[in-house]
This record gives structure tokens, C-alpha cells and sequence, in this order.
């Protein structure tokens, strides 16, 4: 039975003043808890640019901005400390092509598969699997790149160091694999059925339709698969900090060990830089560094995905 | 005029492209899933026969016949506890306001390719946050406390995007109906379209969390040993008030720090220790996986 105070005379609902008022006291309150929340990620981001600046601007202050971007040493721990990104910058592009070179080509023909060939039961079986490989830690594929892919390297290849971005790579293209191709298909899948059903009347195979017609219509979605796929390489640290090596070399040969950007950031925090120095705060330029370059990446793939969704 | 050629060889050439297209495609998903499936295997068989009682109640040890992983998978286990604690109600909240409260003006646009763009940054990135603002910042140390901090922001683009996509998918008279019950917004969220939503957020949850389980990188910059040779103080305690939360700034250690640790060693016999860790870590995540997926696909059943 309602309670007398919630019905009028004639039994219609009727809420008391003092319900409504405690109603409206809860929606507003609710209201801006939920507000908050979502500021919260609004606070990290700024919270990540601050720490990131505050200790990246005193280094270039005593370093000089010039000579981060142009000088080809990187030797922060010798006496002489030299702090040129270059050949840091050089390790992460070189380990994050390679695994590039792995991912796009065979990360382009699984899509394609599973959007225009696969059978529903395939795909169904197939996408969660996927799922599944995107949860497999990278410290894991670190292991494997160190332990299991460069012993297998070095039988085929006399004089391989133990460390080299060659495995590093390789490891990390088979780690993003999964991630290209799940967002490629999913570029694919969004050019609507249309466009295939058009082709296939004008006697296209499917081979054709896929490259002649969805491959285009789902261009910049494909883009962004790549681009996206290169930030998450760029960004890695556990396989190329385990497999690729720690000296910082300005070299482009897959063969060699070359610290990466990230790799030197676990390398300090490994040691034991103090508060506040020169070291400490190279690592926060470092990441100054990688968080530009993974953002331009980032925003310009997810520039292009939202391309793609407001053509169809 | 020309007569128009003969279609049928060109069709039948077509075809067989196509043929040998699928064909390289199944040939490359076989290597794929090969070299997949052989490195795990080889994982598997490498580490299972250190997988005993012993290797869950040691200290790690210089001697690897008694070295076990007690303090990393009491670590993994605190921090997450945290990361749950701190993550959920926070991911979610920020998903519902975005999709249910915000309207489009430029703070919520803001907040939504700011959300966007979080959840492309590094986590390496994370971690050098949390060594300037929780570690040195606010005095927080290198405690369970900072890293359950560091991962619960890390997987919040996981959960708020999870929060928003089940949110969604549920259909507009939902709200409508019950906006003409007299339910306003909030009794709208809470009793109608959260329940209706959990699935797909419960997904987002445990990848979320499974995730935020295997992350290395954050958890080295903000400091966690790697060697460690005692238990956080314990949450229950003898005396009043029975409850002690001295395990939050206790220093600690995480299964993938452990696993690092033995896989960089030289000697072979702590990388077999290595790939024993990498065995409970990769049950534990995939396990995780599989259960968000499974939420997912009995949920769409059930809608049909």
C-alpha cells in the first residue's frame, strides 16, 4: 500500500514536496558526481602534460633544445654526458617498421579474408580469438622475443648479437597483429553492402570487389588501422626493453641492438637516478619525446576513422 | 562492330584469383596462429614443471630451485584490489555522464576526444605521471597505493569507452518509457538502463582489469622491486579496530616485474622460472578475456 502522503483524494499518485525535494537534491548531486568523473580524464591528461613539462623544461634549460634534437650521442650515464634523442629516436622507428612490416601486409590480407571471404562461422570463431591475443601481456612476448625467436634467429643467422631489433620487431608485429587486423576488418566491414552488391552485378569477383571497391571505399579507415598500429609499436616497451638492447647506437640495422626511447626510460627507473637531477630528468624529456609522437600518430588515425564513419 | 569476346575465361581466371587469394590468406592465418600457438606452447612446456606448491608459497631466492613468486602474486593481487576499487566506479561514472547526461557543447567535447586520445597513450606514460605527481609529487612513495593509482587511470579509457558502447546499444523508448513513469534521469540510469547495461560493462570491467594485471612498464618507472623478500602488512589485524591499511604504502612487487626480472637474468635456470611466471600471468589474463567475452556472447543471445 502507497502511503497516505503520496496519493490525493481520489488515490492518484501525489508526491509530497518533501519526496520531490529529496529527488531533486539527489539528481542534482548525482549529476555532479557523474560530472566529475568525467572531467577526471580531463585532469590526466593535463596532469600527464604537466609532470611531463615540469621536469622536461629545466633539462632543455641546461641541455638546449638544439642539441637534444640534432646531436647523435646519447650518452647520459658517461662522464661526458651527451643528450642527443637521435639515436634513441632511431631504435623505436627501426624495431617499430619492422614490426610494421609484419603486421600491415599480413594484418591487410587477414581483413580482407575475414570481411569479403570468410564464412560467418570463420569470422565468428576468428574475432573473439583475436580478443583474446590482444590480452596476452607484452612482458610474455619480451620472453619470447629474447628466448625463443632470437636463439631461432641466430641459427639462421651466424653472428647475431643477442640482443637486436630484428627479433624485438618481429615479436612486436606479430603482438599488433591482432589489433590491425581486428581494425581493419572493422574499416571494411563499415563500407555498406551496397557498393559490394554493385560490383558483384557488374560481374566483379570478390578479389576484385575487395580491391577495387571496398579497399578504397575504406581507405582512410585503413589508414588509421596502420597508423594506429605504428603508435602502439612506437609506444611498446617490455619487448624491445628485453629483446632489442640497452646501448643507444644511431643505427638503422635490424641486425644491431639499439636502445629505443622507452627502453631508456625502464633503464634509468631500473637504477636509481636521484630526485631531481640531470638523469632523473632526462627521462621525463624522453617521454616529453615519445608522448609527441605517439599523439600525432594517434590523433591523425583517429581523425581519419571518424573520416570514414561520416562518409557512409 | 566487334563481336563481344568470350566472358567465360576471364570470369574463370577471376575465379581462380580469387581462389588463390584465400587460399594465401589461410596460409597466412595458419603461420599466424602457428607461431602464435608454438611460442605459448613452448611457454607451457618450458615453465609447467615448476608449477608447484612450493613456487606459490616461496620468496623469491639467488637459487632457483627455491625461488617462487609469493610476494609478486600477493602484490598483483593488492594492486588490484585498488585498481577495482578506484577504476570501476570512476569508468563508469564517466560514461554514464557522457552518454546519458552530457549535452554537445565544447567541455563535453572536450572530455570525448580527450578520452579518445588517452587511451593511445603509452602506458610507459602513466608511469612517468605517476613518478612526478603520486611519488614525488604528493609523497604517496612507491607503494601499492601509487600503483594501484598509476593502473586504475591507465585502464579508465577501457572502461569508459566499455560504459558508453552498452549504454548505447540499449534502445530510446527505454528512456522513454521510463521518463513517462515520472522517473527522472538518474532513477532512469540506476534502475533501468544500468541493469539492462551490465553485460556489455562487466566486459569492459574485466578487460579492463586483466589488462591493467599484465602492465610492466608503468609499474618499473613508478618503482617496484624486483627483488623482495616480505609480505605487505596484512589487512586483518589481531587487534581494534581489525582492519589495517599499512598494506597501501607498503613497497611490493607484481607478477610481469617478476617475470621480467628472471627473464633478464643470464642463467637459464631462472628463465625457466621466467616462463613458469609467464604461464600463471598468461592464464590468469586470458582467463579474464575469455570470461569478458563470454558476457558479451551469452548477452547477445539472451537479446536475441
Amino acid at each position: 500500500m502507497k502511503s497516505k502522503q503520496d496519493s490525493d483524494s481520489h488515490g492518484r499518485f501525489a508526491p509530497s514536496s518533501a519526496f520531490l525535494r529529496r529527488r531533486a537534491l539527489r539528481a542534482r548531486l548525482m549529476h555532479t558526481l557523474l560530472l566529475l568523473t568525467g572531467t577526471l580524464s580531463v585532469l590526466v591528461t593535463a596532469g600527464i602534460v604537466y609532470t611531463l613539462v615540469r621536469d622536461a623544461v629545466p633539462f632543455f634549460a641546461e641541455v638546449g633544445l638544439l642539441t637534444f634534437l640534432t646531436d647523435t650521442q646519447w650518452t647520459p650515464l658517461f662522464a661526458q654526458p651527451r643528450y642527443g634523442i637521435l639515436p634513441l629516436l632511431a631504435g623505436t622507428l627501426t624495431t617499430s617498421l619492422i614490426a610494421l612490416l609484419v603486421a600491415i601486409p599480413a594484418g591487410t590480407v587477414l581483413a580482407i579474408y575475414l570481411s569479403e571471404f570468410a564464412q560467418r562461422r570463420l569470422r565468428e570463431v576468428v574475432k573473439p580469438v583475436l580478443e583474446l591475443l590482444a590480452g596476452v601481456p607484452t612482458v610474455v612476448y619480451g620472453y619470447f622475443a629474447l628466448l625463443v625467436v632470437t636463439p631461432l634467429l641466430q641459427r639462421l643467422i651466424p653472428g647475431l648479437p643477442g640482443f637486436n631489433m630484428l627479433s624485438a620487431g618481429l615479436v612486436m608485429g606479430i603482438m599488433i597483429l591482432p589489433y590491425v587486423v581486428s581494425l581493419a576488418e572493422d574499416a571494411m566491414r563499415a563500407v555498406p553492402d551496397a557498393l559490394r552488391e554493385g560490383a558483384y552485378a557488374l560481374g566483379f569477383s570478390r578479389l576484385q570487389t575487395a580491391v577495387r571497391v571496398v579497399i578504397p571505399g575504406a581507405f582512410s579507415g585503413l589508414t588509421a588501422a596502420y597508423l594506429l598500429g605504428m603508435a602502439r609499436a612506437v609506444g611498446e616497451t617490455m619487448v624491445v626493453a628485453i629483446a632489442a638492447g640497452q646501448n643507444p647506437r644511431l643505427t638503422f640495422n635490424p641486425l644491431e641492438g639499439a636502445a629505443t626511447i622507452t627502453t631508456y626510460i625502464v633503464q634509468v627507473s631500473l637504477g636509481d637516478a636521484p630526485y631531481g637531477s640531470l638523469a632523473y630528468r632526462s627521462i621525463f624529456a624522453a617521454g616529453l619525446t615519445l608522448f609527441v609522437v605517439t599523439l600525432l600518430f594517434n590523433i591523425l588515425g583517429f581523425w581519419l576513422r571518424r573520416r570514414f564513419r561520416e562518409v557512409y | 562492330m566487334h563481336p563481344s569476346p568470350d566472358p567465360l575465361p576471364r570470369i574463370r581466371a577471376a575465379r581462380r584469383r580469387d581462389l588463390l587469394f584465400a587460399t594465401a590468406a589461410l596460409v597466412v592465418l595458419f603461420i599466424a596462429s602457428l607461431v602464435l600457438f608454438g611460442l605459448i606452447l613452448d611457454l607451457v612446456v618450458r615453465g609447467a614443471p615448476h608449477l608447484d606448491a612450493d613456487f606459490f608459497t616461496n620468496y623469491p631466492s639467488r637459487r632457483p630451485s627455491r625461488a617462487g613468486i609469493l610476494p609478486a602474486w600477493v602484490g598483483t593481487t593488492l594492486v588490484m584490489l585498488v585498481v577495482a576499487v578506484l577504476a570501476i566506479p570512476l569508468g563508469v561514472g564517466a560514461g554514464i555522464y557522457l552518454e546519458e547526461y552530457a549535452r554537445r557543447n565544447w567541455l563535453n567535447d572536450v572530455i570525448e576526444i580527450n578520452i579518445t586520445n588517452l587511451a593511445g597513450v603509452p602506458s610507459i606514460i602513466y608511469g612517468l605521471l605517476a613518478l612526478g605527481l603520486f611519488v614525488h609529487g604528493v609523497g604517496l612513495g612507491e607503494s601499492i597505493l601509487t600503483a594501484g593509482l598509476t593502473l586504475a587511470l591507465l585502464i579508465l579509457p577501457i572502461i569508459v569507452v566499455a560504459t558508453r558502447e552498452a549504454l548505447r546499444a540499449l534502445p530510446r523508448e527505454m528512456r522513454e518509457g521510463a521518463f513517462a513513469l515520472g522517473a527522472d534521469r538518474w532513477q532512469t540510469v540506476a534502475l533501468f538502463l544500468l541493469p539492462a547495461a551490465r553485460p556489455g560493462i562487466l566486459t569492459g570491467i574485466i578487460v579492463g582489469l586483466s589488462r591493467a594485471i599484465g602492465e610492466t612498464a608503468p609499474v618499473i618507472t613508478i618503482g617496484a622491486l624486483t627483488f623482495i623478500a616480505f609480505l605487505p602488512p596484512p589487512p586483518i589485524t589481531a587487534e581494534f579496530p581489525w582492519i589495517s591499511f599499512d598494506w597501501l604504502w607498503s613497497p611490493f612487487t607484481v607478477l610481469p616485474i617478476q617475470m621480467f626480472n628472471w627473464t633478464s637474468r643470464p642463467q637459464p635456470a631462472f628463465h625457466e622460472l621466467a616462463a613458469a611466471a609467464g604461464v600463471v600471468l598468461l592464464v590468469m589474463t586470458l582467463a579474464m578475456n575469455a570470461l569478458a567475452i563470454y558476457v558479451r556472447y551469452r548477452a547477445r543471445r539472451l537479446l536475441g
